[in-house]
């Protein structure tokens, strides 16, 4: 065992330094006090200088959090939180909503560069011409460009910050905020209802194929600051789209918090694939650090034959609660979950997905790859379930974990509930380890025992990885070799 | 050239190598034949770098210098090939994709530059031809469902791939039918070179005649217990092995 030993030794060591985004943007920021009442909440409201219903929306949200408690079912463990010793907002202080990438800070940019995000249009446009993605991108509280506005806008597409979407478009916010997860959801979407900063908004017109990837990318920078986005995605009729997520955050030795809620509505025969590539600071080897990542994703297959379709790179956060669900409400629609979750050092992640059948005939597909190492504990936690009306409705799930060292955990709950006596839900899972024998095997033609690890554990999650796009599936190959290893990539 | 002097080696407190030397020059194939469980396996293992054994006396030089403070990344960049009795599935890795990490990571190691992808394509398209392992092979995952044959014969695809020093080949011919042993032998032999040496494992004649040996070893108690050339592998084929034994045939 001796390889293994040493293998996950030296991952443990390596770990934190691994963890390339931890720099910090020596930016002005402006913030709310710290802790958190009504005055803050309707701070908030009127920096963003929202209409009156919104501000409203906002309070009932807080009010009703007030009555709640904090879930304590799920397989993680840390400290109470204090939520009154946070911040509830920052912005960069010379940001006071950029009309243009020009007048966004240089400080800012050049952040983002770092973290390999090219924000200006025209160096997308000088490199690889099929591979270009709309970006917008949040900095703490705020959303700090979003690219190709004008060549989406041709298109129909509306792709904006949600702060600008209440102003421009606040019937369809109106319609479609809190119509997936409900104000009074869970205590962290609550939370996120009453002190939402920023996040993006799409909307896709009816028979469009949204003509580029969509993408954000969240960085949280100030210290003790909460970071809640909002994202709210429609699919209309017949449409598509494709939309992707990445986050960084600095390496601190405080955890820093973070409860964002997407909600996804996709009408009759629309599509929507969403995918993540999650790499918040997970803490340094002794726990010490890294984000508390509290997240509320779900979509709503609103209409007949729609899908959604979740895919996921986990490999950063101290804490993960994370279950991103889909609604299967249309007949035929198709709800898919892919999931990568990598924990190593003390990461804790607990999560999953809920796939709810609800009209005829639906489909769900859930390929769930947990990797367990250092001395980290993963749990998967799926819900599959299917109503009376659901006649006709098909799950598939496999769940595969795979156990690096003899200090880490994995575990997998599963709940099935059916009352539809057609419905067929199937479940496989597996777990294994990394063996002695394979790593001597590829060792012995000459790669080192961290390109075999790596090697190893692409294979083990090649059925996720493929879901994704190009882009994404580079970045997230490169992700998988440096959390566990440190050294590729 | 490799010379193993004097190697004692245990595993799990007990003795498997008892003081065995052996050298095999430059450009010779040496074949090593005797009975089950008298450690040839192991004999392959230690020298290739496998942990858990413990060697508590010898060495194992390879052009002087001696491997065992090495590890096995580094003894298989220094030119040390292993092909594997019972080779090893890597699920959902893709034959090529192992091809090529395997190639770029030796490569590195020598401090070349990395195989462009059609060169390298090309490269191993060629020698799995040779060998007779399909195309569409390439793209399964390494050694998952393949049948013992062809495991066997992707080793030796690696082994060309690899152009070692030193080939090993534990068993290479068992599980082979007899036009794959043909095959097989016939890409062995095409490797053969002044400066790349062999160490041929097996049970039978029938690849001797294929792979023809310069000098053989009679491996019993975990001893080189007696050194011949061709003609002694017919001798044990006649006579088996009770005469190093100790044991009647
Ligand atoms: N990890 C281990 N623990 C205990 N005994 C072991 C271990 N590995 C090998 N052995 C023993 O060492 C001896 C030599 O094994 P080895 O595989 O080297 O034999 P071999 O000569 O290759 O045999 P065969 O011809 O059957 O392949 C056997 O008795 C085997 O059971
Ligand atoms: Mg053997």
């Amino acid at each position: 065992m001796a390889a293994v030993k040493e293998t996950v030794d030296r991952v443990k060591a390596i770990d934190v330094d691994a963890y390339k985004y931890g720099f910090v943007t020596d930016i002005e920021s402006e913030k709310a006090p710290k802790g958190l009442n009504e005055d803050i909440v309707r701070f908030i409201s009127a920096k963003k200088n929202e209409p009156e219903w919104m501000t409203e929306w906002r309070l009932d949200a807080y009010r009703r959090w007030l009555t709640m408690d904090e879930p304590t079912w799920a397989r993680v463990e840390y400290p109470k939180i204090d939520f009154q010793d946070l911040y509830y907002y920052a912005a960069p202080k010379s940001m006071a909503g950029p009309k243009s990438l020009d007048e966004v800070d240089p400080e800012l940019l050049r952040t983002y560069e770092k973290l390999g995000i090219p924000l200006r249009e025209q160096e997308i446009l000088a490199g690889v011409q099929n591979s270009r993605v709309a970006v917008d991108a949040v900095f703490d509280s705020v959303s700090v460009a979003t690219t190709f506005r004008a060549e989406l806008a041709k298109a129909g597409v509306i792709f904006c910050p949600i702060s600008e979407a209440v102003h421009s478009h606040p019937e369809l916010v109106k319609k479609y905020l809190g119509s997936v997860v409900p104000v009074t959801d869970n205590y962290y979407a609550t939370l996120n209802s009453a002190v939402f900063s920023d996040g993006s908004f799409v909307y896709i017109p009816p028979g469009v194929r949204c003509p580029m990837e969509l993408s954000t990318y969240f960085r949280i920078n100030e210290r003790n600051t909460g970071q809640f986005e909002r994202t709210l995605i429609i699919a209309d009729a017949g449409s598509y789209v494709s939309y992707l997520e990445g986050c960084t955050a600095p390496q601190r030795d405080e955890n820093q918090l973070h409860a964002a809620v997407v909600e996804l509505i996709a009408h009759e025969d629309a599509e929507i694939k969403y995918s993540t590539v999650q790499n918040w600071f997970p803490g340094d080897a002794e726990g010490k650090g890294g984000i508390y990542n509290f997240v509320t994703k779900r979509g709503d297959c609103r209409g007949d034959r729609s899908k959604i379709s979740w895919t996921q790179v986990e490999t950063g956060s101290a804490i993960t609660w994370k279950y991103p669900s889909c609604i299967l409400r249309g007949d035929e629609s198709r709800g898919e979950f892919y999931s990568i979750a990598i924990s190593n050092g003390r990461q804790q992640v607990d999560s999953g997905t809920k796939m709810i059948h609800l009209g005829k005939n639906t489909t769900s597909r859930i390929i769930s790859k947990g990797i367990s190492a250092g001395r980290s504990n993963n749990t998967y936690r799926g819900q599959v379930s299917a109503h009376r009306k659901a006649t006709g409705a098909r799950n598939f799930t496999n769940c595969d974990s795979l156990l690096i060292g003899h200090d880490c955990g994995a575990h997998t709950v599963p709940y099935i509930e059916s009352k539809n006596a057609s419905a067929v839900f199937e479940h496989e899972a597996t777990t294994s380890k990394i063996s002695e024998d394979q790593l001597f095997y590829c060792t012995q033609r000459g790669l080192s025992e961290e390109e075999a690890t790596a090697l190893i554990v692409n294979g083990f999650v090649r059925d996720v990885l493929q879901q994704l796009p190009m882009e994404f599936a580079v970045e997230a190959q490169k992700l998988i070799a440096i959390s566990l290893e440190g050294s590729v990539g | 050239m490799l010379e193993v002097k004097n190697l004692h080696v245990s595993v799990g407190g007990r003795k498997i190598l008892d003081g065995l030397n052996l050298t095999v020059k430059d450009g010779e194939v040496a074949a090593i034949m005797g009975p089950n469980g008298t450690g040839k396996s192991t004999l392959s293992y230690v020298i290739a770098g496998r942990e858990d054994y413990e060697v508590e006396e010898g060495e194992v030089l390879l052009d002087g210098v001696n491997i065992l403070e090495m590890d096995a990344t580094e003894r298989a960049n220094a030119g040390v090939f292993l092909a594997f009795q019972y080779p090893l599935e890597i699920p959902g890795v893709a034959t090529m994709t192992f091809l090529k990490a395997a190639l770029n990571a030796q490569a590195r190691a020598k401090g070349q530059g990395e195989l462009q992808t059609p060169e390298f394509m090309k490269k191993v398209r060629e020698a799995a031809q040779k060998l007779g392992v399909a195309q569409d092979m390439l793209k399964r995952p390494l050694n998952v469902g393949f049948s013992g044959g062809e495991k066997k014969r992707m080793e030796i695809l690696q082994m060309a791939l690899l152009q070692p020093k030193i080939g090993i080949l534990d068993e290479t011919d068992s599980g082979l039918d007899i036009d794959a042993l043909r095959i097989v032998a016939d890409g062995v032999n095409a490797l053969r070179a002044q400066d790349r040496s062999f160490l041929v494992i097996t049970h039978y004649q029938r690849l001797l005649d294929y792979i023809k040996p310069d000098t053989v070893h009679v491996m019993a108690r975990g001893k080189i217990a007696r050194t011949g050339g061709p003609e002694l592998a017919l001798e044990l084929e006649k006579s088996g092995y009770a005469a190093f034994t100790g044991e009647a045939a």
